[in-house]
């Protein structure tokens, strides 16, 4: 009883039950077999391809800040790595490594602009998407004169970032529980995780508390982007090719997964475990539904009623977490 | 008792931002275990005064002395680091999160986990939860409770507790009590003299002239931006006090002159002095 109260307090919490409900409803009102379901590689590669991006998209929104232009850095990682490996036929290491540094300097610039100027940071980087985009269409069309780009990674770079596990499960699996593993450490045991919620708390006092916001802030961002623009890169790598559309559905499932995941919008509040759990199960909404007898017709529906139920069970929890005052004494 | 430099002491503090004159020429000392109260109505300059004590603003002119050694703080942390340490209104401004981590932002404990540099939750548990009950809060007792279900007077007294734990010698209260009810703001000002007790230099900003009565010895009354008096517990009333910070004036003589404006004027009111 006490665990379980405990349990509702965390951040978590609702996107936990969420992820039950959503799994529940799709067996009692879809017919679907678990077995298969779980044994399923299209809904896991969904969800690490999203859920790289989105933890730190749930980071800057923890801060208090947001990051849509990662909607362009995807193709935009994906693009880089193509044009200068497959069409200058570079090493690999070097398409790779320009890839990651457009993430770094994009991030940057989202970073230097909003803690320089008072734009919110959901304008920036929605100036900074745009633009992005312009860049990487025009400089493929002027450097291949195609929108298409073929690549051809060698051995190990495919065995690294662009394997299929058992020829259906993506390797990108493996680097999304790794990077939450080392997120949710860094964020829930270290200092520096303090610091970023102090920030979504009250940035003007967690600086005069001493913490360098804004580098915090500059490094989330190219956290971010940089995130982007690697998932990007291992999609090329996969596919063998890279195309300068796609990425903006990332923007808004990234947000889902984030807020679905418990961390408040206007910031100060979430967990990277939350996150983990909210991209599961929109990965598992989105994709999952191939699995009922449901029409696919009906997805966003249910995602749109799972968005408003987990954001309601968070405001709940919330409360109840505030709220919380614990028993005389316990031993 | 032997006559000590005051712990702070500004000289002719000026500040302005741009051509707008904010402070202007503000001289006042505070000691150890003396609580000076700076009563002001809106728009006084005492929130100015108050960034400028904690280093947010840097002032135009002026000296800043501790222990009758001049300082300068560039950043709010030179402030911090001297023993400057300001608490706000509400209190804990992280309402989402829990007392231990709360009460650590910026200087975190840590402990080695393997070959990891963790936060040490128990610890700064233990701490916060035992410095808020020095101050007497004794209901709070689990470091994990988040600062947001605290009520406004057990915020004050943590974010107090914060503020003596890291070595403040000077706590700036900035309106601890106009948030809170009577029987809340009782309790705050019951933690002022628990600080003015240990030692610490208090200054205490309200325009509740009751509030500052209750705990304050040595006033100042701020008008423009100017101190328009200065004096020590029991040379005023309470009354003359109220008149102070109206405008330097009594009220019935603001009302007449405001009147006799008015009907010089063909009905127009006043000027404001925001062009002077």
């Amino acid at each position: 009883m006490n665990a379980f109260g405990h349990f509702l307090r965390r951040p978590e919490a609702a996107s936990i039950i969420s992820l039950l409900a959503v799994i529940a409803f799709y067996v009692i009102f879809g017919g679907v077999d678990l077995s298969k379901l779980f044994g399923a590689a299209s809904w896991v590669n969904f969800a690490a391809n999203l859920g790289i991006v989105a933890i730190p998209v749930g980071l800057l929104m923890i801060s208090g800040e947001l990051d849509i232009s990662i909607g362009a850095m995807i193709p935009a990682g994906s693009m880089t790595t193509a044009i200068l490996s497959g069409y200058y036929e570079l090493p690999i290491l070097v398409g790779m490594l320009g890839a990651l540094s457009v993430g770094v300097l994009v991030g940057i610039v989202n970073g230097l602009l909003t803690v320089r100027t008072t734009v919110p940071s959901l304008i920036i980087t929605l100036g900074t998407l745009v633009a992005m985009q312009g860049i990487i269409l025009s400089a493929s069309v002027l450097l291949t004169g195609n929108a298409s780009v073929p690549l051809d990674a060698p051995a190990w770079a495919k065995f690294v970032f662009g394997q299929l596990i058992g020829g259906s499960h993506q390797i990108i699996i493996i680097w999304w529980v790794v990077l939450t593993v080392i997120f949710a450490f860094v964020v829930h045991r270290t200092r520096y995780g303090n610091w970023i919620f102090a920030m979504g708390g009250d940035r003007d006092s967690a600086r005069n508390l001493g913490i360098p916001t804004n580098r915090v802030t500059v490094i989330l961002f190219i956290l971010s982007a940089t995130s982007a623009a690697f998932v990007g890169m291992c999609q090329a790598i996969l596919f063998n090719s890279a195309q300068v559309s796609g990425g903006m559905n990332f923007i808004f499932n990234a947000i889902v997964s984030v807020v679905a995941g418990g961390v408040l919008l206007t910031g100060g509040f979430g967990s990277v475990i939350g996150i983990f759990v909210g991209t599961l199960t929109f990965a598992i909404v989105n994709q999952g539904i191939y699995f009922t007898q449901i029409d696919r017709n009906w997805s966003n529906l249910i995602i749109g009623v799972i968005l408003l139920v987990a954001v309601g069970m968070n405001e709940t929890f919330r409360e109840k977490a505030l709220s919380y005052v614990p028993k005389k004494k316990k031993t | 008792m032997t006559e000590r430099p005051p712990i702070l002491e500004l000289r002719d503090i000026d500040k302005s931002f741009g051509p707008i004159d904010v402070l202007h020429k503000i001289s006042l000392k505070v000691h150890e275990g003396e609580v000076l109260c700076l009563l002001g109505d809106n728009g006084a300059g005492k929130s100015t005064l108050i960034k400028t004590l904690a280093g947010v603003h840097k002032a135009t002119a002026g000296t800043i002395l501790m222990d009758g050694e001049p300082v300068e703080f560039n950043r709010p942390r030179d402030a911090a680091d001297r023993g400057i340490a300001t608490v706000h209104q509400f209190g804990g401004t992280f309402p989402l999160m829990s007392i231990g981590r709360s009460f650590f932002v910026g200087v975190e404990p840590t402990k080695q986990w393997g070959p990891f540099t963790v936060f040490d939750r128990k610890k700064a548990n233990e701490i916060a939860v035992k410095a808020v009950q020095d101050f007497g809060i004794t209901r709070i007792n689990d470091g994990d409770r988040l600062v947001g279900g605290l009520s406004g007077g057990e915020r004050q007294s943590l974010a107090i507790a914060r503020a003596v734990y890291f070595g403040a010698r000077v706590l700036i209260l900035d309106e601890p009590t106009a948030a809170l009810g009577v029987k809340q703001a009782a309790h705050a000002l019951r933690i002022v003299n628990e600080a003015k007790r240990r030692g610490l230099a208090v200054i205490f900003i309200t325009h509740q002239v009751m509030h500052a009565l209750a705990v304050g010895d040595h006033f100042a009354v701020l008008i423009r931006g100017s101190v328009a008096a200065d004096f020590r517990k029991n040379e005023k009333t309470r009354e003359e006090i109220t008149d102070l910070m109206a405008g330097g004036e009594s009220m019935a003589d603001l009302e007449a002159s405001v009147e006799g404006y008015v009907e010089s004027h063909e009905g127009r009111l006043p000027p404001t002095n925001a062009d002077e």
